[in-house]
C-alpha cells in the first residue's frame, strides 16, 4: 500500500487520480485467530491497530455484521473534548485527546482533527456553578478549560444570542480550546487501512451469531454467518448491539440501547467557528468542513434498536437552536438519521475484562464514544494483549455495578455527553 | 412519532403525552436487608435490553397520569399490546414475535 505524502497528492492531482488503489483488502475469514474483535467501528479497528502496532499481535480479525464504520462511528456529530468532572473520566478522555493530536501522522491518513474549541453554554445559576466546578476540577487534572463571560463567548462565536431577554439567556460558558471535531469516517478508514497494512483481517457483512465457550468456561471462538472461527481471545466492541452479543456468552449487562439522532443543514459558507453545546436545552452544533451545520441532541426516551428516532426530539432540539442562534432560523435541514447507543446507569463506559476468561468488553459509551476513540482503542488493546487493564481504564470495570464504585458522570453532567 | 394506546383512557395518543419509565416486571426484593451485592446489581442495573419484544413501563404523564405496561418490538418500535399495572404480560416473547408479524402484515 502506498504511503500518502505531498508528492503523492501532487501526482494524483496531475494525473486526475486515475489509479487509486483499494486502501485495504476485503479479507476472507480464516479458521483461527489469536484475537477477534467484534465490531468494526473506530474503537474496534483502533484496538486492532494498537494490538498490531504496540503489542506485536497481528493474527487479528475485526468482524462486523454490516460495513466498516457503518454504526455509530459514521453517525455521530464528531465532537471531541475531555472536560469531564471525575478524575477517572478526565484521564481517559484526555488520553484520547492526546492521541487525537498526531493521529493523522501516526496513521498516515488525514482524520481532519480540528481543535477549534468546544464551548458549553450556561443558561442558569445552576449551570454556572456546575461548569465552574468542572473548570476547577479539569484544571487540577491538567485538562484545559476556561470560563468565558457572555461577551467573551459572543466574541468567539458571533452567531450566539446573548441578549438579556433571550428565551435561554447566556450567563457564560466553559471553553475547552483543545476540543473540536474530526472527520468521523476517516477515523474508521484510517484505522482500517493502518491495521490492514499490519496484517489485520477486516471481515465485513458477517454477523456474529454467538460467542462459544469451552467446558472450563473460557472462550473458544465465534459462531458467525460464515461458519465457526476459533479464537484465543474475543473482544466485543459492538456499541448498541453489545447486550445481544454478550447474552450469547451468558454475560448480562447493565446496558440499555437507545436511539440517538442527529441532523445536518444545507451547506453554507463558514459561519460557525466552534463547537457549541447547550446541555440544559439539549442541543449541540458545529459546522462541518463541507459547510453543513451538524446538530445533535439527547437520546430518545425509549429503548430501541431501530436506528431511527422520533420527530418530537428533533423539533425540541431545533427549537433550542433557533432560540440560541436566531441567525439560523431560516436554514433548511437536509438529512436526519439515528444510531443505537448503549447507555450505562452511570453514563461512564465499561472497558476491561469480563467474568469469562478470554472475553473482553468495550461498551457503554452512550452518547459520547466518538471523542474517546483513540484513547479507548489504545487502552483496550493493552487490556486484551496483557490480560490486565491499563491504569487508565482500570476503574471502568463491569464489577463497579456490584461494588457500587460508580463513576457517576450522569449525575455530574445530567445530560448530553 | 409513536402512537400509544393508554389502557386506562382507552385511547391512542401521540408519544408526546407519555413518558417512558423503563423495563417492566422488575419486582423490588421482599427482604432488602438480605440481598447480596450481586442481587442488588441485578435488581438496580442489569436490564434485558432485548432486540425484539420488550415489556416496559410508560406513564401517561400529560393525560391520566397513570403508569401502565406495554409490550413493544424494539426493532420495529411497534406496540404489540398495552396493559394495566398488575396484569400479566400478555404473551411470551416468542409468541409476541408472531403476533407482531401479524400486526405488520
Amino acid at each position: 500500500m502506498s504511503k500518502f505524502s505531498a508528492m503523492t497528492l501532487l501526482k494524483g492531482a496531475l494525473t486526475g487520480y486515475k489509479n487509486v488503489e483499494p486502501q485495504w483488502p476485503d479479507a476472507e475469514l480464516k479458521s483461527e485467530y489469536d484475537v477477534i474483535i467484534v465490531g468494526a467501528g473506530g474503537h474496534g479497528l483502533g484496538a486492532a491497530y494498537y494490538l498490531a502496532k504496540e503489542h506485536g499481535i497481528t493474527n487479528v480479525a475485526v468482524i462486523d455484521k454490516g460495513w466498516l464504520g457503518g454504526g455509530n462511528t459514521g453517525r455521530n456529530t464528531t465532537i471531541i473534548r475531555s472536560n469531564y468532572l471525575y478524575d477517572e473520566s478526565a484521564r481517559l478522555y484526555d488520553h484520547a485527546v492526546d492521541l487525537w493530536d498526531g493521529l493523522s501522522q501516526d496513521l498516515n491518513y488525514n482524520v481532519m482533527f480540528s481543535q477549534r474549541g468546544v464551548m458549553m453554554l450556561a443558561h442558569n445559576v445552576h449551570d454556572v456553578q456546575s461548569f465552574k466546578r468542572h473548570i476547577h476540577s479539569n484544571r487540577l487534572n491538567g485538562v484545559d478549560n476556561v470560563w468565558l463571560t457572555p461577551e467573551q463567548a459572543k466574541e468567539k462565536c458571533p452567531p450566539l444570542n446573548i441578549a438579556a431577554n433571550a428565551r435561554y439567556p447566556v450567563m457564560g460558558a466553559a471553553f475547552q480550546q483543545r476540543g473540536g471535531t474530526a472527520r468521523h469516517d476517516a477515523v474508521a478508514w484510517g484505522y482500517a487501512r493502518a491495521a490492514a497494512a499490519r496484517g489485520v483481517d477486516i471481515i465485513q457483512n458477517c454477523p456474529v451469531l454467538s460467542i462459544e465457550r469451552g467446558p472450563d468456561g473460557s472462550v473458544t471462538g465465534l459462531q458467525t454467518a460464515r461458519g465457526f472461527v476459533k479464537a484465543k481471545k474475543i473482544a466485543v466492541s459492538a456499541a448498541g448491539g453489545t447486550s445481544v452479543v454478550m447474552d450469547t456468552a451468558g454475560v448480562r449487562l447493565p446496558l440499555e440501547s437507545y436511539p440517538l439522532q442527529a441532523l445536518v443543514s444545507e451547506p453554507v459558507k463558514p459561519i460557525f467557528p466552534q463547537v457549541v453545546m447547550s446541555n440544559s436545552v439539549h442541543a449541540y452544533i458545529s459546522q462541518s468542513d463541507k459547510g453543513e451545520l451538524v446538530i445533535g441532541s439527547g437520546t430518545d426516551q425509549y429503548v430501541s434498536y431501530s436506528q431511527r428516532g422520533g420527530l418530537p426530539l428533533i423539533e425540541h432540539t431545533l427549537a433550542a437552536i433557533c432560540e440560541v442562534f436566531p441567525i439560523f432560523r431560516r436554514m433548511r435541514m437536509l438529512r436526519k438519521w439515528g444510531g443505537v447507543v448503549d447507555v450505562t446507569p452511570d453514563r461512564s463506559p465499561i472497558l476491561g475484562k469480563t467474568p469469562v476468561q478470554g472475553l473482553y468488553l468495550n461498551c457503554g459509551w452512550g452518547t459520547g464514544g466518538f471523542k474517546a476513540t483513540p484513547g479507548s482503542a489504545h487502552v483496550f488493546a493493552h487490556t486484551i494483549a496483557q490480560d490486565e487493564p491499563h491504569p487508565i481504564n482500570a476503574p471502568f470495570t463491569l464489577s463497579r455495578f456490584e461494588t457500587g464504585r460508580l463513576i457517576d458522570e450522569a449525575a455530574a453532567a445530567a445530560v448530553a455527553h | 412519532m409513536l402512537l400509544i394506546h393508554c389502557p386506562y383512557c382507552k385511547e391512542k395518543l401521540p408519544e408526546l403525552e407519555f413518558e417512558y419509565a423503563g423495563q417492566a416486571h422488575i419486582a423490588r426484593p421482599d427482604n432488602p436487608a438480605e440481598q447480596t451485592d450481586a442481587e442488588w446489581r441485578d435488581y438496580l442495573f442489569i436490564r434485558s435490553n432485548v432486540r425484539g419484544d420488550h415489556a416496559e413501563q410508560w406513564r401517561h404523564s400529560h393525560g391520566c397520569g397513570r403508569y401502565f405496561n406495554a409490550l413493544r418490538n424494539t426493532v420495529s418500535d411497534k406496540f404489540i399490546a398495552t396493559y394495566e399495572i398488575g396484569q400479566a404480560c400478555p404473551t411470551s416473547h416468542a409468541e409476541g414475535e408472531e403476533n407482531n408479524e401479524q400486526l405488520e402484515s
